[in-house]
């Protein structure tokens, strides 16, 4: 096997454009999935929506940008479905983003006129991000993560923010407060897809090109970027970390994930393993907590000392 | 004396037309003048929690109405009620946000029931306000302000909860069994935190006990319950002049049975 340091090291740069980008989704996965308690399945299908729409918009001579806006609306609109199906219908909220994820592949296919892929001439439009210049994507993707930590670190701080916190930490004491719980969740769920279909937006803007599946598996990518932030975050700052880093940390997990993926690609090993190796980390990580309560007490430890203490009173 | 709580008809059945079925509230009837401080008896299953949680609304009720302060409140859910009630549980992880700051936690039970905008959650003119409130518990809180409540201890965490259920002035306080889960020393200093946070703020307080002698001895009206009805309501001097052997008598007079709580018998 050749092995040139070359490429890989030349594959960095956009394999980090690339990270940012899922880094981005990845600050909208935490709003449901730490903030709020839920596992939403509906980003798989909102990324791709976001990139469909970014790429229509975009062939119908609507600016880069604003496409990206409009992404973020039908973002927001596929998390209110999940969140409506989850708090007036009471379906539980994993299966409501299934619903919403499962009717979003028929949408985003009619959204795409019927087709599975759509490619983007990158070179007569002015993109926000593009492949073909990948220092400026960079630079864009960070100010554009920057900006959404800052505006996630003042609304999470606020009033309203906070009540959507305590929705998440602890629905009873919120309904005790006043705060209607449902709105809070809908809230929650749309502000967070629309941030997933923001970036499926800017995917779609630097690869050029939009595609029925790009969203698979989008969560299990959130979820991993998530976690090895957190995971990283507390090895290098412990508790001095607060919430601006926390997500600067995630975003910074999405960077490391997808760098992780241009290694393993650069060792020319199958590509089609990447999503078997991805479940694995992230099911590794989810379970290294629960792992180590289980190393303090379980019923096999209780029963070994159990036998041992019997012994030594029978000797 | 105006009447703070007014309960009519009540009535609320549990799992109806299962064989599960239980008739928790029977038709029950309660009034509570301004400033009362009723304490809440009765066998497990008596109706006592059932009662304090169709004033909260956390279900609709079969039947009746419920009035806070001259307003129906039964055509609300619980948090469009909760602007005039405050509302301390049994488990003490119940009343407070875990992952939350203590001021943090404050900050949101001074806003309970009211607009909550896109300012800061602790308004720094605030903070001094809540560190003196913190003060008064004599826990040494108000120098922790900025810890997660999670960190706490039960006792500390519903200390912390009674702060947040009276900072907002409410119509009524309610009280679940707020000391059963803390062991004996700490039930004692989060019932004395109790009378003087009552006492201080004048609030028309419902508190639910297995602690026959608490019963006695704190509030100025008893309530004793039984098969989701009010068995006996003594008020002023005849109250103050209970004993726990006749609380049992009357328990027994009323109902016909025996008084057969084994946990209110122990703890008398």
């Amino acid at each position: 096997m050749n092995l040139n340091f070359g490429n890989l090291f030349g594959a960095f740069p956009g394999g980090i454009a690339q990270g940012l980008i899922w880094g981005f989704m990845a600050l909208g996965v935490y709003i449901t999935f730490r903030l709020l308690d839920i596992a939403d399945l509906t980003v798989d299908g909102s990324f791709t929506t976001g990139g469909a729409v970014t790429v229509m918009l975009i062939l119908a001579g609507v600016n880069p940008w604003v496409a990206l806006l409009c992404a973020l609306g039908a973002g927001i609109l596929a998390g209110t479905v999940t969140g409506l199906l989850h708090t007036v219908f009471d379906i539980p909220a994993i299966l409501s983003g299934i619903l919403t994820q499962f009717a979003l592949y028929s949408i985003n296919l009619a959204i795409m006129g019927m087709t599975a892929n759509k490619g983007l001439p990158v070179d007569k439009y002015k993109l926000a991000v593009t492949s073909r210049n990948i220092n400026s994507s960079i630079l864009t993707a960070l100010l554009l993560t920057a900006l959404v930590i800052a505006v996630l670190y003042w609304y999470f701080g606020t009033e309203h923010g906070s009540a959507m916190r305590a929705t998440g930490s602890n629905p009873e004491m919120s309904k005790a407060q006043g705060i209607n719980i449902n709105t809070m969740k809908v809230i929650g769920l749309a502000m967070s897809n629309g941030f997933v279909a923001m970036s499926g937006g800017l995917l779609s803007q630097y690869q050029g090109f939009a595609d029925i599946n790009m969203g698979r598996g989008a969560i299990v990518i959130g979820l991993a970027a998530v976690i090895i932030g957190e995971v990283l975050g507390n090895a290098l700052l412990g508790k001095r970390m607060n919430f601006a880093g926390r997500l600067a940390f995630i975003s910074l997990g999405g960077v490391i994930y997808y760098l992780v993926i241009v290694i393993v690609l650069w060792l020319k090993l199958d590509s089609n393993y990447l999503k078997l190796l991805t479940a694995v980390v992230v099911a590794i990580f989810l379970s290294v907590p629960n792992i180590q309560a289980k190393m303090k007490t379980s019923f096999s430890r209780a029963g070994k000392r159990s036998v041992k203490s019997s012994r030594e009173v029978s000797e | 004396m105006s009447t703070m709580l007014k309960l009519s008809g009540v009535s609320k059945t549990f799992n109806a037309g299962t064989i599960n079925e239980k008739v928790a509230l029977n038709h029950v009837n309660l009034e509570l003048e301004e400033n009362d401080f009723v304490t809440v008896i009765g066998g497990n299953g008596a109706g006592k929690s059932t009662m304090l949680n169709a004033v909260a609304g956390v279900w609709p009720v079969d039947e009746g109405s419920i009035f806070i302060d001259g307003t129906d409140v039964t055509g609300l859910p619980d948090f469009k009620r909760a602007y005039l009630i405050g509302r301390v549980f049994q488990d003490p992880m119940t009343g407070t946000a875990a992952d939350m700051q203590i001021e943090e936690n404050l900050a949101l039970a001074y806003k309970r029931g009211k607009k909550r905008g896109l300012s800061w959650n602790v308004h720094p003119e605030d903070r001094e306000m809540f560190r003196e409130r913190l003060a008064t518990l004599g826990l040494g809180l108000e120098d922790r302000m900025k810890t997660k409540v999670g960190l706490l201890s039960g006792g500390q965490r519903q200390a912390v909860t009674l702060l947040m259920a009276s900072l907002q002035q409410p119509k009524i306080l309610l009280l679940d069994e707020h000391t059963a889960a803390l062991d004996p020393k700490t039930a004692k200093l989060v019932l004395n935190l109790t009378k003087e946070i009552v006492e201080s703020n004048h609030l028309t307080t419902m508190m639910v006990t297995h602690n026959m002698k608490d019963a006695i001895s704190i509030g100025n009206r008893l309530i004793m319950m039984d098969e989701g009805k009010i068995l006996l309501d003594v008020k002023g001097e005849e109250k103050a002049n209970l004993t726990v052997e006749d609380l049992m008598k009357k328990f027994e007079a009323a109902s016909g049975e025996e008084f057969s709580n084994d946990q209110a018998l122990l703890s008398k």
